[in-house]
């Protein structure tokens, strides 16, 4: 944990789903320099890698691609400046009365236990979950929460687990990355990948806790760019075992685990062109094998009773039998476990806001200074109303993600990864502002805000940076957007039998240009008091829509490097599906006339006007010549702050 | 010498910060969270540690109230408890459900199930009312161990020691016999998610009060429950002297 990242290449785009994995050539090289690109053109141009991947296997290919075509995922389709309402409206409800009941029975004994047993103050002074607690944690299920019921676990969906992982990201992050490291990286392999073999001879043990696991994927020289690993598999001249070597880093559990998820790249012959190349195959790796050592303890910020530990593997035997998936298909087995668990983070944190904002709460109704309360005062208010938002947000995040996964979704890797950064800067966000009301009193150890602080960092850096994750977002919105312009384009050739859909585009372009609405509308999914946030979000889905299209034709393949543009294209993806989640968990709470309609109606408008501005703003500036020229500037600066190894301008004295 | 029965109130849950409600007829229970009362998790864990040393072969767990009654009758089965027994009560009867009906109810079951020890909490942390299991013991004429701090079995008599004013007290009693836990006997054990899981195969069997042939009215009348009166300012003295003058004043001295 410290662990898994994205690798930053054309690569990224492609490799969670649509085609097999597209050999790392240099799109953007192979573009004419600085032709201006037409339409079609522009299209094809971010379509290409499609081709590229797809000859040896047409028919998968397009049968992959139709479906991929088809998606379902709101986020997928708002790059195209398209409504697909299926998985955002009516908010997912997808536990039946039996999930339903189970579930209310286990909250309160995992409350319990974290209120009355767990330490998190003394797991952090220890720098280790007590061993009494791991003990209690143990007998109590926690290590097994997804794995299925006859092999000993508690079976529980997707929606079922971040209702109890919020639970533990309220009270100790340490202990939810221990438990997270196991379940949600450490063995989810297994469960995603593993045969029923493989399942039935590590989940018994994993489940109860007798075993833990680990995720073993970051080196040295390998963070972001996770398919440029060094640690190397052999396969044994008996042809019984591959050999394992290399050295990994950061790995959460790395000192307590006794089974390894282990990332290993080996030569593989590719069958297209015969050549041999290094690609990548995941392991089961028992510490039992031999040759699996590890470093002690890292010190560290935060989470500092998760153990973290380096971990050496020295010519270490693995049986062929414990290869995870498909020999070479290591990678997607990596991005696969790092998109299936993102949503537990969203749950998780979702639960720590909820924790410090009652702190932040209690101290503002009861602190009195000037002779008022200070929660009288508008500078507080603002603190305390934007943590609930964030908080608002980030949950209606988890559960409509764990919800759509629940409901067999395949397509939410661009929500998810949405939903890891949006949680994990708003749960950083609400700690500070916590803090800051609470003023010194925050800032003491005593009062344990500053724990959760120091533990919060992390989830802006590791399972894939939030900036890499933003150019994720971007990248995959990309990529089906130029896909549809793709279609679009073939159409043409063939205008007659496609008048129809070519009829809709051309009057949709026309009517945008002449800044009519489109006919693009949430009227019917959404709650009739929250039309004008309604509005404002269709207005923002069509900006944004013209907006990737308008970068599609200004930057072609090139869009790959352009990461300026990506990371304000993603700030305006992620603020847009936010903005959808609420109005579709405050529709829903006004439709069945919740205690709280009112109060979540307020939440998601003042959310909605304020996301809409933001993604005006980029929106704006993406067409205008003076952010041009910022980007510039950027550029210079640094690139003239690393010739002088930091700060450039000499010192205001001189001296 | 085989079956144990305990008795499982479902209340208001402790952390709660309890409402009156405005017409004065009781407290505010809609939508406000609940669970076991806690003396009578003591009295589960008590039982499922007798049946544990293979001393007691059943744990028969018992809830009187509405449908929800369950959901404390499994908490109680994921502790350990081997059935369940839900006495169905509702509307204006449960609202009215005092200990001499629930004693009642309890020293029917006692009979049928034909359990040789009953444990129950020494009171209910919502009406305080520590009488259910004097009254269980009279309405079977059976002996009683109040107030347990510790419970040993030994052989058809039970020795219970007692928390009493100022010190403790222990008595042995014949079986079959009531039994109250008070807050010192025992650490309940957290129902884990497991055990909730296995929980939920086992039964819980329902009833009415009539089907034991209890008449359940109750000739209580509640007529207003208050919030306790809200804490006065205080004043602030400047001087030993003027403290010593107001307290007199006032009476105190």
């Amino acid at each position: 944990m410290l662990l898994g990242k994205v690798r930053l290449t054309p690569a990224l785009c492609t490799a969670l789903r649509i085609t097999p994995s597209f050999p790392g050539t240099q799109i953007g090289a192979a573009v004419a320099h600085n032709v201006r690109l037409n339409a079609s053109q522009a299209a094809e141009a971010v379509l290409d890698k499609q081709v590229i991947g797809s000859t040896t296997s047409t028919k998968a290919s397009t049968a992959k691609k139709a479906q991929s075509m088809e998606s379902q995922s709101f986020a997928v389709n708002m790059f195209k400046g398209q409504i697909n309402p299926s998985q955002v409206f009516p908010f997912p409800s997808v536990l039946n009365e039996e999930q339903t009941q189970f579930l209310q029975e286990l909250v309160p004994p995992i409350s319990k236990f974290f209120e009355e047993v767990n330490d998190p103050m003394k797991n952090d002074s220890l720098e280790k979950v007590e061993d009494s607690t791991m003990e209690g944690l143990k007998e109590m299920g926690a290590f097994g929460l997804q794995v299925p019921t006859d092999l000993g676990g508690v079976g529980l969906t997707n929606t079922q687990y971040a209702r109890l992982v919020e639970i533990v990201g309220k009270h100790d992050l340490g202990v939810g990355i221990t438990l997270g490291a196991h379940q949600s990286i450490g063995f989810k392999g297994i469960l995603l990948f593993g045969n029923s073999a493989q399942k039935e001879k590590y989940l018994p043990k994993l489940a109860s806790g007798e075993t833990l696991a680990a995720f073993c994927l970051t080196e040295p020289s390998s963070g972001s760019d996770a398919a440029s690993i060094r640690t190397t598999a052999t396969l044994s001249p008996c042809g019984k075992h591959y050999l394992l070597n290399g050295g990994k880093i950061w790995i959460s559990n790395g000192g307590l685990a006794e089974i390894f998820t282990v990332f290993a790249k080996m030569p593989i012959k590719d069958e297209k062109t015969g050549e041999m190349k290094d690609k990548i195959t995941a392991f089961i790796v028992e510490r039992s094998f031999g040759g699996v050592t590890h470093g002690p303890p890292e010190q560290k910020m935060g989470i500092k009773a998760s153990n973290t530990a380096e971990v050496y593997f020295d010519n270490v035997p693995v049986p062929v039998e414990n290869v995870l998936g498909e020999v070479g298909g290591g990678f997607k087995v990596a991005m696969s476990i790092l998109n299936n668990g993102r949503f537990g983070m969203a749950a998780a944190l979702s639960g720590t806001m909820k924790g410090v904002i009652s702190q932040a709460v209690d101290h503002a109704a009861n602190r009195v200074q000037f002779g008022s309360k200070i929660h009288t005062y508008g500078v507080i208010q603002e603190k305390l109303a934007r943590m609930a938002m964030l908080q608002y947000v980030t949950e209606s995040m988890a559960y409509m993600i764990s919800g759509n996964m629940d409901s067999g979704s395949k397509d939410y890797h661009i929500e998810a990864a949405i939903s890891k950064i949006f949680a994990s800067e708003a749960a950083w966000e609400v700690a500070d502002e916590c803090i800051q009301v609470m003023g010194g009193m925050g800032f003491m150890k005593g009062s344990g805000v500053e724990r959760v602080m120091r533990d919060l960092r992390i989830f802006r850096i590791f399972e894939g940076t939030n900036d890499i994750l933003r150019l994720f977002v971007a990248l995959n919105g990309f990529q089906d957007a130029g896909k549809h312009l793709k279609s679009l384009q073939k159409a043409m050739k063939n205008p007659l039998g496609n008048a129809g859909l070519l009829a809709g585009e051309v009057t949709k372009r026309v009517r945008r240009r002449a800044g009519l609405s489109t006919g693009l509308t949430l009227q019917g999914s959404i709650h009739p008091e929250l039309s004008y946030s309604g509005d404002l979000a269709v207005n923002a889905i069509e900006h944004f829509g013209v907006t990737i299209e308008n970068m599609l034709f200004k930057h072609g393949k090139n869009i790959l490097h352009e990461q300026f543009v990506l990371k304000r294209v993603a700030d305006s993806a992620i603020d847009l599906y936010a903005m959808i989640v609420v109005l579709s968990r405050a529709s829903r709470s006004l439709s069945q006339g919740h205690a709280s309609a009112q109060h979540e109606k307020i939440l998601c408008e003042t959310w909605c006007v304020e996301a809409n501005d933001r993604i005006m703003k980029n929106v704006r500036d993406l067409k205008s010549n003076s952010t041009t020229q910022i980007f510039k500037n950027i550029k210079a600066i640094s690139a003239a702050m690393v010739e002088n190894g930091g700060t450039v301008s000499p010192h205001p004295l001189g001296f | 010498m085989s079956r144990v029965l305990v008795g499982v109130k479902r209340v208001i849950d402790y952390a709660v910060k309890v409402r009156v409600k405005p017409d004065h007829s009781g407290v505010v229970t809609d939508g406000v969270k609940h669970s076991m009362n806690p003396f009578c998790e003591i009295a589960v864990e008590e039982a499922v540690k007798l049946k544990e040393k293979k001393l007691f072969k059943e744990v028969v767990a018992v809830s009187c109230g509405p449908a929800q009654a369950t959901e404390t009758i499994r908490t109680a089965l994921a502790m350990g408890c081997d059935r369940g027994i839900h006495v169905e009560v509702t509307g204006k009867d449960y609202e009215s459900l005092g200990p001499l009906q629930v004693s009642k109810i309890f020293a029917a079951l006692a009979k049928k199930e034909e359990a040789s020890l009953v444990i129950l909490g020494k009171q209910a942390i919502d009406d305080d009312c520590n009488q259910t299991g004097q009254m269980t013991a009279a309405l079977l004429d059976w002996p009683q161990g109040t107030f347990a701090s510790e419970v040993e079995i030994e052989g058809d008599k039970v020795k219970v020691v007692r928390e009493i004013d100022g010190g403790l007290e222990t008595i042995k009693i014949n079986m079959p016999a009531v039994v109250t836990a008070d807050l010192r006997l025992n650490t309940p054990r957290y129902a884990t998610l497991p055990n909730i899981m296995k929980a939920k195969k086992k039964k819980i069997a329902n009833m009415k009060p009539a089907d034991l042939g209890v008449d359940i009215v109750s000739r209580l009348e509640v007529l207003r429950v208050d919030e306790p009166p809200t804490r006065l300012a205080g004043v602030k003295v400047e001087t030993v002297d003027d403290l010593v003058a107001k307290l007199k004043e006032s009476g105190t001295i």
